[in-house]
């Protein structure tokens, strides 16, 4: 399968990554060599194995629903681009 | 300057008779770190002032009969690694401007134990990479000359690490592993690197890339140096839903074992086409020089490994792009500004973000979208536990595994690079062991026609470092390797 310059737009979209037109073509070519070569998993007979999903095969732990950390908001907020008081700041969102 | 090129066990044995005091040392290794980073890039941060305070402090201790087990010792952490107020950067510009308020469990672990940090290494952006080019801060530099004289990738992604360490400007360094970017920069720059069992390391605080592959591991000047740094760096984390709750053994000891009777697995598939014929005759060395030793050698199969690379490429990118979605401008971090919330979000990433991440995240985003989920990542996933099934199965029968760490040795700034999958192909022998999340550490065994470093790599059964660290010795022994890099402290370039 080929992706087309339409598709790279929609995941550039969906990944929220601003494109140029003059980036499309350069990057549709490097997608679809990666794409290209990960096609050869089709080969593999897969049929009944359960997915490994993460980098163990135990499960997750637990631990109790409760608070653990926090009462810091000055570090919290000490990385932030922008903010009002103890707020992160964005701009204004208008639907 | 000789206590440049002392292992950290013999530093250790002259900061414990005095010989030497962890500020000289300290002093020694800044002065080393002024004259060569600007050759090297190795390090994006220089943190000449905390060290002598660590430094001091270490001094203070050992007077008072209370040092740590690594009082003095000066390192050098990569920087994915969080460092309570210090900047610290992934090597992206989207990360420019970010002071963790915290440090991770990794680095706090061995900053109780007395370590010396000289400063932040340099990476691939994101620790996406396999030659340190991808850094928004520069790409490091090999300090080991090819006999044409151009410079070489350190490999990556903890390529600042690899070069600082082989470069003797720190005696040992932190490096994060996700398909073998401990191990890879480990060969290109002739030292010993060691990626441990996933779970074995806490990965909080380090900048997540793909959560089910990272691993935080050591790269040191010698086996008996990892094996001190890993046991510092190992244990429990409740912090880390993936950490494992096991004792920590003592690795520094596992070094010292006979290896006689050991089972030592020889994977007929890592036979690949195209590899350079000294990588094949190390090899060959290396089953020789272990049978020597009275370990039995086996031929196995590993069925799925040419598999391997491909499962890499969607399980990878798909957590990378989940992982990477927080790079917003809201919390931290570079912004540019937008039209909206939305232009800010897509301006910002645009802006911070390097190529070859938007490329992962790309395609990671597509992997992971309505319609392809099944078909490829659920996909690769299946492939992943046959991968690991292959290991289990080889482990039944055999205690490790020996192979090349790498199919060539060090190359230059331009070459492989025709295609991102070219790059990707250097991964083909450490890509299977993070799939199955079992221990693998390169050492060096020999030059290349070239006099380039390349490394042989154990792979050991999970939870089973001190197997790997008894034939890793072993090599290292019958290796007997001194070559050193052109650039180093203390050398008249």
């Amino acid at each position: 399968m080929s992706l087309d310059p339409a598709t790279v737009r929609r995941i550039a979209k969906l990944a929220r990554i601003h494109l140029d037109e003059d980036e499309l073509p350069r990057l549709q070519k490097e997608l679809n060599t990666i794409l290209g070569y990960v096609e050869q998993l089709a080969e593999v007979n897969v049929e009944g194995v359960i997915p490994l999903s993460g980098g163990t095969e135990a499960a997750m732990r637990m631990r109790e629903d409760v608070v653990s950390d926090g009462g810091y908001p000055e570090k919290i907020l000490a990385n932030a681009p922008d903010r009002i008081g103890n707020f992160f700041a964005v701009p204004k969102v208008v639907e | 300057m000789k206590m440049l090129d002392w292992t950290i066990v013999e530093t250790l044995a002259a900061l414990d008779s005095a010989k030497v005091s962890a500020l000289e040392l300290a002093e020694a290794h800044i002065a080393a770190v002024g004259s060569l980073n600007p050759h090297l890039n190795a390090f994006i941060t220089i943190t000449p002032e905390i060290a002598r305070k660590q430094a001091h402090a270490a001094d203070v201790a050992r007077r008072a009969g209370a040092a740590p087990a690594l009082a003095g010792v000066p390192l050098a952490i990569k920087d994915l690694f969080c460092s309570e107020n210090v900047r610290t950067t992934a090597g992206s510009k989207i990360l420019g401007p970010f002071i963790p308020p915290y440090e991770s469990t990794v680095t706090g672990k061995l900053l109780s134990a007395g370590a010396v940090v000289l400063g932040k290494a340099n990476l691939d952006e994101f620790a996406m990479g396999s030659s340190n080019i991808t850094s928004a801060y520069g790409p490091a530099t090999n300090p080991w000359k090819r006999d044409d004289g151009v410079k070489l990738v350190p490999g990556g992604s903890s390529g600042g690490s690899a070069s600082a360490v082989a470069a003797r400007i720190a005696m040992g360094a932190t490096g994060t592993d996700t398909g073998g970017s401990i191990r890879q920069p480990a060969s290109f720059c002739g030292i010993v690197g060691i990626k441990p069992t996933y779970g074995r390391c806490s990965r909080f605080g380090i900048i997540a890339f793909a959560s089910s592959l990272d691993q935080a591991g050591p790269m040191a000047r010698s086996v008996e140096d990892c094996a001190i740094l890993l046991e510092i760096m190992s244990g429990f984390d409740p912090k880390d839903s993936t950490s494992a709750d096991r004792t920590v053994p003592n690795f520094r000891a596992a070094c010292g074992r006979n290896i006689a009777g050991m089972r030592v697995g020889i994977p007929l598939e890592y036979r690949v086409s195209g590899m350079a014929p000294e990588i094949e005759k190390l090899w060959q060395a290396g089953i020789e020089w272990l049978k020597q030793e009275g370990a039995e050698i086996f031929d196995v199969s590993l069925p799925h490994t040419k598999y391997g690379l491909p499962v890499y490429y969607i399980v990878a990118p798909a957590e990378a792009s989940s992982n990477l979605a927080r790079y917003d401008g809201v919390r931290f971090g570079a912004r540019v500004e937008g039209e909206d919330l939305i232009e800010m979000y897509e301006r910002t990433r645009a802006a911070g973000f390097g190529a070859e991440v938007k490329r992962r995240i790309m395609i990671g985003t597509y992997v992971l979208s309505e319609g392809y989920y099944d078909a490829y990542y659920l996909k690769a996933q299946k492939v992943r536990s046959l991968i690991l099934r292959d290991f289990r199965e080889a482990f039944a029968n055999v205690d490790v595994l020996l192979t090349p760490t790498t199919p060539s040795a060090a190359f230059a700034v331009g070459e492989k690079m025709d295609d991102p999958v070219t790059m990707y192909l250097n991964d083909v022998f450490t890509v299977p062991a993070s799939l199955a999340g079992v221990p693998a550490m390169s050492v060096p065994a020999g030059l290349d026609a070239r006099g380039l470093p390349l490394g042989l790599q154990v792979i050991g059964r999970h939870f089973d470092e001190e197997s790997v660290f008894a034939i890793a010795a072993a090599l290292e022994r019958a290796a007997d390797f001194r070559s050193l890099p052109q650039l180093r402290a203390g050398a008249t370039p």
